[in-house]
């Protein structure tokens, strides 16, 4: 049962730096490798804003701003230094270890016995004492989804409309009178928004931040991201987020097997990789079969 | 009005490669103009039109959109007076979004691209009469993705995209090229109802030289970066297929093609 909710927590939590993913990797076809050190800055910020004594629930937006400075750093390396878009990503991901260990002030800041979004007077008072072990899965869960429901809608407007236009056919932005540089520094900025506040949430979750956290995020993500939309492609009645958060939560479930099934939790690194090549030549085995029957 | 005065253009200067394509070109093109421009490979033509949308720099010279200077404006600012269509018919539209989202980020254009909803529901019917218009069975097919569709189809989405805001210039870039025969003359119909009801200035580069002649109100014939035949008016009326052919035979028999 314990290993059940754990799935769901971390996969609901996870599941929101996925979407962010979905944003750079699939609608902006951005391989924005600055996950890796956005997701532990909502990490570091977080832990150390709790340890002053913040309102738990002021980490959310104030990690998600931070996340959003530095994808926004990432968009003007690449749009306006003309550096490759993999290797800008790689100079901010470098840059925020640094960062992060300044704002943590130590490469381990545990939060324990601390108020946090999952466990504070609040939360107490609104979910009934019978329901407690479920508190952290339902307040992921009421995250998450608020997050999805805004990207849906964000992805409804002109603006998101642009976004999605850069990704699939850089020209029509052009000609459309609109800076396409802009518009990818904007999606660059909602991503990593997205991961630092997925960081956020599970540094309270695991009630600690650790410097190393981030390392392998951005595999997590796309595999996610690529489970979700491969797996669910032919279900038109869901909608890609959605798909992406149930993606999110089949890798966890995955990764948890894999952990049962005798593995150390030191090997989760290898297992991630291995599971994310499956996933990678799976769903371009796929891509081929349907061009055959063509 | 659109004049291009001692516009010079090298490709990689400085080395051994160095190719002038353009050394003091002049072309000036007056409101409501239907300009055909034909040429060999090389001559100029697609690069001309690209100095003109500003997808390349050039070295020297002034571009002038009723008398004020384009020259060194970035190409995304100059586009919302240009509608342009390419000769690739995934360039001039989202192949992933719907027939109705790209219609609806088309006729955005010039206005901000804010927080409101993408499709104003109340244009999708007008939308719809534009597509029937076409006579392409697309008015049926509003949610379906522009991917699905053939290339003339999606030519001729691309065309309605491109002329549905009101813009100073339509810059056609081999538009027809890419089509088999028969969808190209529909498209090149097409194209001259539109330029016919929005009295809009075109500029048509085409390899077919036919269209060149049956269309449009001036024609321009271009070789190694300079204009050698211009013809306009009872001129450009007179002028047939073969005559023209016969010159561009010659300078591509000289060009060793």
């Amino acid at each position: 049962m314990s290993l059940v909710l754990s799935v769901f927590e971390q996969g609901l939590i996870y599941a929101i730096m996925a979407l962010g993913l979905y944003i750079t990797y699939k609608i902006l076809d951005f391989p924005d490798m600055t996950v890796d050190g956005s997701f532990p800055l909502g990490a570091a910020i977080t832990a150390m804003l709790i340890t002053k004594g913040w309102n738990p629930f002021l980490t959310l937006p104030i990690s998600f701003a931070a996340g959003a400075v530095a994808g926004m750093l990432t968009g003007l390396i690449h749009v306006k230094l003309r550096v490759r878009d993999l290797l800008s990503g790689i100079i901010m991901m470098t840059a925020l270890y640094t960062v992060n260990l300044r704002i943590a002030g130590k490469a381990n800041l545990p939060i324990y016995n601390m108020e946090n979004i999952f466990d504070n007077k609040l939360v107490n008072a609104i979910i009934p004492e019978s329901l407690s072990q479920f508190k952290t899965v339902i307040v992921a869960f009421v995250i998450t989804m608020i997050v999805k429901y805004i990207l849906d809608w964000y992805l409804s407007t002109k603006s998101g409309f642009m976004l999605r236009a850069v990704g699939d056919n850089e020209t029509i932005v052009t000609s459309l009178g609109v800076d396409k540089g802009w518009i990818k520094i904007l999606g660059l900025a909602l991503g990593d928004g997205f991961a630092a506040l997925s960081g956020c949430m599970f540094a309270q979750q695991q009630r600690y931040f650790d410097v190393t956290m981030g390392t392998g995020t951005v595999v997590i993500g796309l595999a996610s991201v690529i489970i979700g939309t491969t797996v669910f492609k032919k279900v038109t009645f869901l909608r890609v987020t959605s798909s992406v958060v149930i993606g999110s939560l089949i890798y966890k479930a995955c990764v948890a097997v894999a952990i049962r099934m005798g593995m150390q939790s030191t090997d989760l690194k290898l297992i991630t990789a291995i599971l994310f090549l499956l996933i990678l030549v799976v769903g371009t085995e796929r891509k081929k079969k349907v061009k055959s029957t063509c | 009005m659109l004049e291009l005065q001692h516009i010079h253009k090298f490709f990689n200067p400085g080395s051994v490669n160095e190719i002038c394509l353009f050394d003091d070109f002049n072309l000036t093109v007056k409101d409501g103009e239907f300009v055909s421009v034909v040429g060999s490979n090389g001559s100029g033509k697609t690069s001309m039109l690209n100095i003109i949308c500003g997808s390349i720099d050039i070295d020297h010279g002034q571009i002038l959109i009723d008398g004020k200077d384009y020259a060194g404006k970035k190409d995304f600012v100059r586009s919302r007076q240009i509608g342009r269509v390419f000769q690739d018919p995934s360039k001039g539209t989202c192949p992933q979004m719907t027939i109705l989202e790209n219609m609806s980020i088309a006729e955005n254009k010039g206005k901000p691209f804010n927080l409101t909803r993408g499709v104003n529901k109340a244009h999708i019917d007008y939308y719809r009469e534009m597509l029937a218009h076409l006579n392409l069975g697309l008015e049926d097919k509003m949610h379906t993705p522009v991917g699905a569709l053939s290339g003339g189809q999606r030519q001729a989405v691309a065309l309605l995209m491109a002329t549905m805001t009101p813009i100073d210039f339509l810059i056609l870039d081999e538009h027809t090229a890419a089509l088999d025969p028969k969808t190209a003359e529909i498209i090149m119909q097409l194209t001259d109802q539109v330029v016919r009801e929005k009295k809009v200035t075109t500029i048509m580069v085409t390899h077919n030289l036919r269209y060149a002649v049956e269309y449009g109100s001036r024609l321009l014939m271009m070789h190694e970066g300079k204009v050698i035949l211009d013809k306009t008016g009872e001129e450009k009326k007179n002028v047939d297929t073969e005559e023209i052919m016969k010159i561009f035979n010659q300078i591509s028999v000289e060009c060793g093609n």
